[in-house]
């Protein structure tokens, strides 16, 4: 049980690149942290800081009000899992296991006990014997992890760890690794770029862009109340769908299209009105008349992407918006629909800084 | 069930030819020549032999001067083995930690390898020449009665520094693509595990280079058994009283110094099968502890 507390951190490599500017965090403990944003905006580096991988050019780390910044990786009490897992070729899973335990000088015994025990737990106790490059990716995952769990460290750090099994291997190990975190309670950090592990796994979430923390909040709340542009665009699947629009006082306008209802927004300024597939629904009177392109049948919901005719648009690209709706729903390709949303559940943002307006 | 038929043909044949036809002129029909030969006893001017079954062998093989040789070839080849590689791993690890300028460090330590055995002797010769030699001179300046001429360990020495100096290079190569080989991430991982850097290297580097130090112990005696011929030849010349004879020195040396072809030829023919078992054994035994 233990908290991380990471104040002004920042990391400039020695050509002048900045990956992390000045982060400010604060890891609750038992808390399941993930860091998650597109690739290069920083997140691994954050988490390599912590694990003592890369040094801090900046700022403070603490575990435990203990400032690690230049303590040593093997005695920051941190256990890594790593995306391609990194197990130790030439030991068995008994010996990748219990190398970290025999380095501290544990007697064999408790060591024995220790991967016994998370070897079970993992379900892989009759792998102990075997090397690794006889075991499957999510076996030696799971390896990995035991790896982690026997060092019962004050904190977990996940780099993209299921990044490299395939899709339904990796919903199950996504399962497990929630699990076991629940059931050990040990402080975690993911970091990945899947935004379904990120919505699904974390206890908070953090939005990571250029280097800083763009939001940070219960999965949940960054869905609903997303605190930027960025951030709107980065979390929701399939993606939130996005309008320029100019607001003259009395119109949200964006082409032809007049939308109303909206108050209390800058004037003839650049804006964007950010739409959840979710919330457009079929109606007569609705705002977006839409030509369907695709149909997307996913089992239980259908999505159907489509041109909103009228709307301004960027560069001479057709703006498309995409509207999930159910099963039996399945329109014609290049079938004219009307949609339309509620205006209080509508997120506006400004254009150039991505800062949300309502 | 149908067998897959492939339909026969000589292009296969034609293609292997070369191969064949160099591997026999170039060391089937010597070794065979060896082998007859060995039986044979010439007079001294060449002009008739005759067979005389193991003579050759009992002769060349016990005498005091073939012992010396093997001796001297075990010490050497131990040596130039265990220095230049040790050496060559010592200066792999360290360039692998250069952030700055590593390439320059890479560069300049891999240039040895592109000067010949010969050259290298030659240019050991001048710096040990007596009258102009600077590590001669080195030598006796800090106290050391240094005299490869005359002295058997100092000779010694000079022939295993030459060789170790030439080979080291071709070993750092190998060893730093190996250890650039080894994951970045197991690396970390053991940075995590474990606080000792050289238990980490003795534990997770050197394992993971097996595969790499058991093909150069190959290389490396290999290299120390033969082409350290033009080292010796352009440096002692087996002297001082054959001390720095190494077993295919002297069997050039009885055979076209000396003309003694039976004799050198008996001699050849037990190299070949000293080396035959010494790959027998590196294969047989060191190889199962490797992990590739």
């Amino acid at each position: 049980m233990s908290k991380v507390q990471l104040s002004n951190v920042t990391k400039t490599y020695p050509n002048g690149a900045e990956a992390v500017r000045g982060v400010d965090m604060e890891v609750e403990s038992g808390e399941f942290i993930v860091f998650v944003g597109p690739s290069g905006c920083g997140k691994s580096t954050l988490l390599r800081m912590v694990a003592g991988l890369e040094s801090v050019t900046d700022g403070q780390i603490q575990i435990d009000d203990r400032l690690i910044n230049d303590v040593s990786p093997a005695d920051r009490d941190v256990a890594m899992v790593f995306q391609n897992y990194a197990l130790y070729p030439h030991m068995t899973v008994h010996g990748n296991m219990s190398y970290g335990l025999k380095n501290r000088g544990m007697p064999k015994q408790e060591i024995n006990a220790k991967v016994v025990e998370a070897a079970k737990m993992l379900k892989i106790e009759d792998f102990l014997d075997r090397q690794p490059n006889q075991l499957s990716g999510g076996q030696r995952q799971r390896v990995a992890m035991g790896r982690a769990i026997v060092r019962e460290p004050k904190v977990f750090l996940f780099d993209e760890p299921l990044s490299n099994l395939d899709a339904k291997l990796r919903v199950q190990m996504r399962i497990e690794i929630k699990r076991l975190q629940r059931r050990m309670n040990v402080t975690s950090i993911y970091v990945t770029h899947d935004q379904t592990e990120a919505m699904t796994l974390a206890d908070r979430l953090a939005v990571i862009n250029e280097g800083k923390i763009e939001q940070m909040g219960a999965p949940i709340e960054l869905y609903n109340n997303p605190a930027t542009l960025f951030v709107a665009s980065f979390i929701g699947s399939p993606q939130i769908n996005l309008l320029p629009a100019m607001f003259d006082g009395q119109y949200l306008s964006s082409g032809d299209l007049k939308l109303e209802g909206f108050v209390d927004l800058p004037q003839s300024k650049e804006l964007v009105l950010g739409i959840r597939p979710d919330e457009l629904r079929l109606s007569d009177d609705g705002q977006f008349p839409m030509r369907v392109d695709i149909v997307e049948q996913h089992g239980s919901d259908n999505l159907i992407y489509g041109a909103i005719l009228g709307a301004e648009q960027e560069s001479d690209e057709e703006t498309e918006f995409c509207f999930k709706t159910s099963q039996d729903m399945l329109p014609e390709l290049e079938s004219n629909l009307t949609l339309g949303f509620d205006v209080d559940r509508a997120l506006v943002f400004h254009k150039d800084t991505g800062e949300r307006l309502r | 069930m149908k067998r897959v038929q492939f339909e026969h043909s000589a292009i296969p044949y034609l293609f292997v030819a070369p191969q064949i036809v160099i591997i026999v002129i170039f060391f089937l029909w010597p070794a065979a020549q060896a082998i007859y030969q060995s039986f044979l006893l010439e007079d001294a001017w060449g002009l008739s032999s005759q067979f005389v079954w193991f003579r050759n062998y009992a002769d060349t093989i016990l005498s005091e001067s073939w012992l010396q040789a093997a001796g001297f070839t075990l010490v050497f080849s131990t040596l130039v083995t265990f220095l230049s590689l040790s050496l060559a791993l010592l200066l792999a690890v360290k360039a692998n930690e250069v952030i700055r300028g590593a390439s320059t460090y890479k560069t300049t330590l891999m240039w040895a390898y592109a000067i010949a055995p010969p050259v290298a002797g030659l240019m050991g010769n001048l710096m040990f020449n007596p009258l102009i030699g600077d590590l001669y001179k080195f030598f006796n300046a800090i106290g050391w009665d240094f005299n490869h001429k005359l002295d058997s360990f100092d000779a010694g020495f000079v022939v295993v520094l030459i060789s170790v100096w030439k080979q080291v290079s071709v070993n750092f190569i190998f060893f730093l693509s190996g250890l650039q080989g080894i994951p970045k991430s197991v690396n970390e991982a053991s940075m995590m595990d474990c606080r000792s850097p050289t238990r980490r290297f003795w534990t997770i580097t050197f394992p993971l280079l097996a595969p790499t130090t058991f093909f150069l112990m190959v290389i490396n005696i290999t290299y120390a058994f033969f082409e350290t011929f033009g080292i010796i030849d352009t440096t002692t010349r087996g002297a001082p009283g054959g001390a720095t004879n190494t077993l295919v020195f002297k069997v050039f040396q009885d055979g076209f110094r000396g003309a003694d072809l039976g004799g050198s030829s008996a001699q050849s023919v037990v190299l070949m099968l000293i080396v035959l078992a010494l790959t027998v054994v590196q294969f047989r035994f060191i190889e199962r502890k490797v992990h590739y």
